[in-house]
């Protein structure tokens, strides 16, 4: 204690405070943020990616960090920016394009793109998963880690509630009564399906609206059709599943847990990310099957999930480095492997021609459900104040499960908040 | 107060403390202590075990191996500890300067100095979140440990407990220092921080759990591995989204509370004391 | 004229002292609040372009959002559910760990550990006894034949989960200073009441209470700025959902800066806090100080 406390020992903190980064000149260095929204231990295998690329590719090192969920990473790679310090590239919520293009942070991939083999490469992807990195024409978002929601069934569950193990249900009102009969059948210990009502509720409920026929935004992003009686419809059928067909517990369903619920068999079926297959694959002790998601009118989920995006303020050199690695990590073996180790899907059809891919699917049909699916997709809602938008919807959402209000009326009051929020961008 | 007295009263108090008092004592500290015992518990047991308590499960570190390897504790430890190092250190010396000139020097105003720094009490970092985050940001603070650790190193309560330490140490010490010929500086090394190392030693621990814990601040400012510190990164890690297995959930939790807990079991007393001492964190 | 001189170096040599501490206070606290007030005049720039000043159609808008007042009331709540559970508990724990009780040591640690926890770890543990279905509370619940309840996904049970943690998390911090008074006071009031034959419960509320008035306070004011300042564990278990039910202020900023791209919204919000602080401040200073001081 009788240290010289002085002057010197200020600038010995500040100097012991600051974790000094030295920056090396040679190989191109590139930041890279990246979100994890389902299960698993992702980061191992996006750390191997890059290590593999960092292997082949000397000349370019790059930095991947996770930051959380999707609402975190962005919240990270825009503060990246604002402090000066930018990301490169980032993989990003599919749907945060446009409060990117407004917050000026990320660049066309047309802009960057030199040869044929690269507009080749551009074209290869699903257009279904293109839909939300494209505006104007331009393409901002590269299809990644894409998913489709999906249901997840428990075929010994559906045994022993006197179904048909290996039928899912093809409709809302199958899907209710299946569930209501597994409810019945367990005495109450088991639940007929769950449906997580936090993390993204807005795109649990998309489906829903989709299926009955309706969608939610506008293609330009400025306005939103929630209050359609064709979503109220939709909404009032998810509540009902709880309220009516007693096949769903009362409340907000978390989405983080959910995949443990499913595996702890308190429920039969879930919605959910395509993104947790393998999870699931991995840790369930009994016979599961994966359909597509139940119709009123028609077949539907949205996609979602993260796309690669470049970003401004990177040098030429640094932009064809951010190429060079998101084609390599687009490449159809790769994202072959990807979809195998996580269940994401494999974002063109050139992954699935793979040798891999193809006999994966072939010894495990679940893994095709997302991409079949993809024929009846919509694009995952998007719009200008996006955040505000999705939480309004949101709201809404979780007030008419936790019967707070009526569907009616939630929607209606999450309309004229959006309709506020979105006020200054009516074309 | 001697010590005696108090424990003499308080034994002729217990002999005719009723059993319901003890035992509603025991039932509450065991439902205080029942999280950690159940952290404990899930961390070291597989994770079906979670909520099936058998006398005989099997014990295992595998959740501590998998937490481990599944986020780089290492470096956030390393983070945490040149944080609470750094902003302890800085702010012994900011607020020993400051505490010293509101003790003994005749500044103009120095009530309503005074009063403007006691603000800081009330107004904390965490509260101005979006300005302070900008300010850090434009002086390239952002995502360095100095930018975590910098806001608090003027603490209007480390001031505070200092100056009233000064000054109740008596003026003739600081007279017979200066008449061996100390001047301001010497005094204040030789004479004031010696004589006031309970309350540096206070504060130090106080300072030391807030900065160990802390947990807002750190998140807005940070954004890689590089400057997060262990709550941030517990937070990441464990934020129910990612579906984490929950026993590697709880071996990870562990983990970050881990140091502090441990030191404060060995020295427990010091704890208590030190912030009872401090009062306000 | 060499005793002025002398006193103007002083004076000189005392700001120099102060210096460090004054730039770091200015840059981090009066700096920021200052920008918090003006930049709430202003509404975020609109694609691209600059801020615009708007005069006070932030407050108007925050005036106009029921999301404000859900969570401003949440707030409330959250506090008047939080302190004085929290206060009495603490009191509750002083006065058992006072007293000789077997196994004082441990019945005091127990009550004191949580105190060290970060809220985030906290959180992370009462997270598994909240979660429906799988988590502890529910599987206890299920044992004993009981349906579960939605701890954290309920709207009407969510906030009191939220609250229960908090008092949980902050009562044995505020044990101590009722442990620390209780020691400081004077046994032969004791011995003076037992000799008139007063019973325990009369001698709590007409001495021990009374005497133990500065500490409440004391403990009070703590409370009510922690009620404000700490959100950390909402991070972990609701994220203030669902529908806002458990959203508090200074976690509606985050979202609003950092979520919403909303920084001059956000502003305005902490406008709010800082007024709640002011008023706490302000009793603390104007009331409390002339009767309590601390050590």
């Amino acid at each position: 204690m009788r240290a010289r406390l002085s002057f010197p020992l200020t600038a010995l903190a500040a100097g012991l405070l600051s974790a000094g980064q030295a920056s090396a000149q040679d190989p191109v260095e590139l930041t890279m943020y990246y979100p994890i929204a389902v299960g698993g231990a992702l980061t191992d295998v996006i750390d191997g990616l890059v290590d593999e690329f960092e292997a082949e590719h000397p000349d370019i090192d790059v930095e991947a960090i996770y930051a959380g969920n999707y609402d975190d990473t962005r919240v990270r790679a825009m503060s990246a920016i604002e402090a000066g310090d930018p990301p490169q590239l980032s993989v990003l919520f599919s749907i945060d394009l446009y409060e990117l293009l407004e917050q000026d942070a990320i660049i066309a991939f047309d802009e960057v793109i030199e040869t044929d083999e690269q507009r080749e490469w551009l074209d290869s992807f699903y257009p279904g998963l293109m839909e939300n990195g494209q505006v104007d024409g331009q393409t901002y978002g590269i299809p990644f880690q894409r998913s489709t929601i999906v249901l997840y069934w428990n075929k010994d569950a559906f045994e022993a509630a006197g179904l048909d193990p290996e039928t899912p249900p093809e409709t809302w009102d199958e899907m209710a009564e299946m569930a209501s009969a597994v409810h019945e059948a367990s005495d109450g210990e088991q639940w007929g399906v769950m449906v997580p009502s936090t993390g993204y509720p807005y795109w649990m409920f998309q489906a829903f609206a989709f299926q009955n026929g309706h969608r939610l935004m506008s293609d330009d992003g400025t306005e939103v059709y929630f209050d359609d009686p064709a979503a109220i419809e939709a909404l009032e059928y998810w509540v009902s599943l709880a309220d009516e067909h007693d096949a769903m517990p009362d409340g907000a369903i978390e989405w983080g847990t959910l995949r443990q619920n499913f595996l702890e068999q308190s429920t039969a079926m879930i919605w959910h990310s395509t993104g947790n297959l393998t999870a699931v694959r991995n840790d369930a002790e009994f016979d599961f099957g994966v359909a597509m998601l139940p119709m009123k009118t028609q077949r539907g989920s949205p996609t979602g999930g993260g796309n690669f995006y470049l970003f401004k303020d990177s040098s030429e050199a640094e932009q064809q480095a951010a190429m060079t690695f998101i084609q390599w990590m687009t490449d159809p073996e790769r994202a072959a492997a990807w979809s195998i180790e996580t269940g994401y899907m494999g974002v063109s059809p050139a992954a699935y021609d793979t040798e891999a891919l193809r006999d994966y699917v072939e010894s495990f049909p679940p893994a095709a459900v997302a991409r079949d699916q993809l024929e009846h997709g919509t694009a995952e809602l998007s719009t200008y104040q996006g955040g505000r938008i999705r939480r309004a919807l949101d709201n809404a959402v979780q007030a008419a499960l936790t019967g707070q209000m009526s569907a009616a009326e939630a929607l209606a009051q999450a309309q004229a908040e959006a309709d506020a929020a979105l006020r200054r961008y009516a074309r | 107060m001697s010590q005696t007295t108090l424990n003499a009263s308080a034994r002729r108090t217990a002999l005719r403390l009723p059993g319901l008092e003890t035992t509603a004592a025991w039932l509450l500290a065991i439902i205080w202590i029942f999280p950690l015992l159940y952290a404990l518990w899930a961390a070291f047991h597989p994770p079906e075990f979670m909520v099936r308590f058998e006398l005989l499960a099997p014990l295992t570190l595998d959740n501590f191996a998998n937490a481990w390897e599944q986020a780089p504790f290492a470096r956030y430890y390393l983070n945490t500890f040149l944080l609470v190092t750094g902003v302890v250190l800085a702010q012994f010396v900011v607020c020993t300067l400051a505490g010293f000139a509101f003790a003994r020097f005749p500044i103009p105003g120095k009530d309503i100095l005074f009063m403007l720094v006691l603000i800081q009490l009330f107004v904390f970092p965490e509260v101005l979140i979006v300005e302070n985050y900008q300010i850090a940001s434009s002086l390239g603070l952002v995502n360095t440990i100095t930018g975590i650790g910098l806001p608090y190193v003027a603490s209007a309560f480390g001031i505070f407990l200092l100056r009233q330490t000064f000054k109740t140490i008596p003026r003739e010490l600081e007279d017979a220092a200066r008449i061996e010929g100390c001047g301001w500086m010497a005094i204040l090394m030789k004479v004031y921080v010696p004589l006031a190392r309970p309350t540096y030693l206070a504060y130090g621990l106080v300072s030391i759990s807030h900065h160990w814990n802390n947990f807002l601040w750190p998140l807005v400012v940070t954004n890689s591995v590089e400057s997060r510190p262990l709550t941030v990164g517990l937070g990441v890690f464990s934020a129910p989204e990612t579906g984490v297995n929950w026993a590697t959930v709880s071996a990870a939790t562990l983990l970050s509370i881990a140091p502090l807990l441990i030191a404060f079991l060995l020295f427990q007393r010091q704890f208590v004391q030190s912030f009872l001492r401090s009062g306000i964190r | 004229m060499l005793i002025h001189n002398a006193d103007r170096r002083m004076q000189i040599y005392g700001a120099l002292l102060l210096l460090p501490a004054a730039v770091l206070l200015a840059t981090f606290a009066y700096l920021p609040t200052i920008a918090t007030l003006i930049n709430s005049l202003f509404l975020p720039g609109f694609r691209g372009e600059p801020p615009s000043f708007a005069g006070l159609e932030n407050y108007q808008l925050l005036i106009e959002d029921q999301t404000f007042w859900r969570v401003a009331r949440n707030n409330l709540i959250y506090a008047l559910g939080t302190i004085p559970t929290s206060i009495a508990l603490a009191l509750g724990m002083a006065l058992f760990v006072n007293a000789r009780l077997p196994g004082r040591g441990f019945v005091r640690m127990a009550y004191f550990t949580p105190t060290i926890l970060p809220m985030i770890a906290a959180a992370n543990i009462w997270m598994f006894f909240y979660a429906p279905q799988i988590g502890l509370f529910n599987s206890l619940l299920g044992a004993l034949g009981f349906s579960g309840v939605n701890w954290l996904g309920d709207p009407s049970v969510a906030l009191g989960s939220v609250i229960v943690m908090t008092v949980w998390k902050e009562a044995g911090f505020f044990m101590i200073f009722y442990l620390a008074a209780l020691q400081g006071m004077a046994p032969e009031l004791k011995e003076a009441a037992d000799l008139e034959g007063t019973s325990r419960w009369s001698f709590f509320w007409r001495v021990t209470f009374p005497l133990l008035m500065p500490t409440t306070l004391f403990v009070l004011i703590n409370a009510l700025i922690n009620a404000v300042r700490v959100v950390d564990h909402l991070f972990i278990l609701t994220k203030g959902g669902p529908n806002n039910a458990t959203n508090l202020l200074l976690y509606y900023v985050y979202e609003n800066a950092f979520s919403f791209f909303d920084r001059t919204y956000a502003a305005t919000i902490t406008v709010v806090i800082l007024l709640v602080l002011a008023v706490v401040a302000t009793v603390k200073f104007a009331i409390l100080d002339r009767r309590t001081h601390y050590q």
